[in-house]
């Protein structure tokens, strides 16, 4: 039981997706302008994560290495479409909350990054667990970026109001732009954390190591670009 | 219809810039924005797979998956199309347009990662679009990445003159111009 300990508190803590890696970025703007959107979009993240994590953990012995990632992609997939029909039966107001960024979980680099770096190298026990940490990890951050613009936005956490009456809400926080201030402001404080760290001479090189943003030379073999080159069977020549 | 299609035009590639009030494509947008000329380069290169991506999902929306009734397996079949689609488009342009897969080449490959394009196309069965209408939303959700990528490329070779706090270098520093340029895009919204 110690390895399924382990990878949670991997997932939540040490290699948290959002605050220390940076990943998946796309869904942490667009859906945490609420405490409870944030924690919706993460758990159903979670789900999806943990389910494909342990059906490639499955059938890593039978995809070939080839065209493994065309096949995370369909598997993937399969999971979004499964949980995306079960929240519009169940859950229609976090369906309709949610919107078009539940099909979009599709193309969440953490779930490729986490089949590739992760389930396609391990058995099934410790995979549902990597997925289960890295998405209550995901499930935390979103859920906390959303509590903060939230309550700077509305003055208020998961719909309760906490602000005195006297607070003016800065309702551009749970606009658009609010989300990159938001942001702005995380990885700031990363880079701060960073430094800070480097210069005690600790070894700080994963965070933001998920992305470094510079697409034109990302070598990440767990970002899909990768994908399409690999397919041609020529990945590695370019 | 024309006037409807003009509508879609404006809605899509300024009032609800893609990038900049539905974060979709953040990371080619915050990757590839360094220099003006590979921002427009991407940009081109975005319109033209969108354009037609959104073509291919909308025709086989709307001639399979529709009759058969199958239109539940939507995203998973979109996903494939494009994904086989850009690959495609990428080799086809090698074979035959050498001069086009030089200067789009690198940015094809790029794209696939690109969330916007699946987005576009889930948006137009969303929004119950025709293949034309499809089309045009797509052509139109590219133009307003292009726009919005190559104007904040343009502010960031300006910014490396700047002096800018150790912990803002990087990243936040573009995130913060990205937060300012969403709010002049918000601007827009008296548009329609």
């Amino acid at each position: 039981m110690n390895s399924a300990k382990e990878r949670l508190v991997n997932g939540i803590v040490k290699e948290n997706p959002t605050f220390v890696l940076m990943l998946g970025m796309c869904p942490t703007l667009a859906v945490t302008t609420s405490a409870i959107n944030g924690l919706g979009m993460g758990l159903t993240t979670m789900v999806v994560l943990a389910l494909s994590n342990v059906f490639i953990s499955l059938l890593r012995g039978i995809i070939p290495d080839k065209v493994r990632i065309p096949a995370f992609i369909v598997i993937i997939a399969s999971f979004v479409t499964m949980v995306e029909l079960l929240l519009q039966g169940f859950i229609p107001f976090l369906y309709d909350a949610l919107g078009i960024y539940i099909p979009l979980i599709v193309v969440n680099c953490i779930i490729l990054g986490r089949a590739e770096a992760y389930a396609y190298k391990n058995p099934v026990i410790p995979s549902l667990f990597d997925g289960i940490g890295m998405g209550l990890g995901f499930s935390v951050a979103l859920t906390c970026i959303g509590a903060v613009r939230e309550l700077l936005g509305a003055g208020e956490i998961f719909g309760v109001h906490i602000m005195p009456e006297s607070y003016v809400p800065v309702s551009i926080f749970i606009m658009a732009p609010g989300a990159f201030f938001v942001l702005a402001t995380l990885t700031a404080i990363q880079n701060k954390v960073k430094i800070a760290g480097e210069k005690k001479g600790k070894d700080m090189s994963k965070i933001q190591s998920g992305c470094n943003s510079d697409c034109m030379n990302c070598s990440d073999s767990g970002c899909t670009h990768r994908l399409y080159d690999e397919k041609a069977g020529e990945g590695d020549k370019k | 219809m024309m006037k409807e299609l003009l509508v879609i035009l404006i809605a899509s590639s300024l009032v609800n810039n893609v990038v900049l009030s539905q974060f979709l494509g953040l990371c080619p947008f915050l990757g590839v924005s360094k220099k003006t000329e590979t921002a427009t380069g991407m940009g081109v290169a975005v319109i033209f797979v969108i354009t037609l991506a959104s073509a291919v999902a909308g025709a086989i929306y709307q001639f399979i998956l529709v009759p058969f009734d199958i239109a539940y397996l939507q995203t998973i079949v979109f996903i494939l199309v494009i994904a086989a689609l850009v690959q495609f488009v990428e080799m086809f342009l090698k074979k035959f347009i050498p001069a086009l897969y030089q200067s789009l080449g690198v940015y094809l490959p790029l794209i696939t990662t690109n969330c916007a394009v699946l987005g576009v196309a889930l948006t137009n069965v969303q929004k119950n679009y025709g293949i034309l209408t499809g089309v045009v939303n797509g052509f139109a959700t590219a133009v307003g990445f292009t726009i919005s990528i190559v104007i904040l490329a343009g502010i960031r070779e300006k910014l490396t003159y700047n002096d800018i706090p150790e912990s803002f270098k990087g990243m936040p520093i573009v995130l913060v111009t990205a937060g300012l340029m969403a709010i002049a895009f918000c601007g827009f919204s008296g548009l329609l």
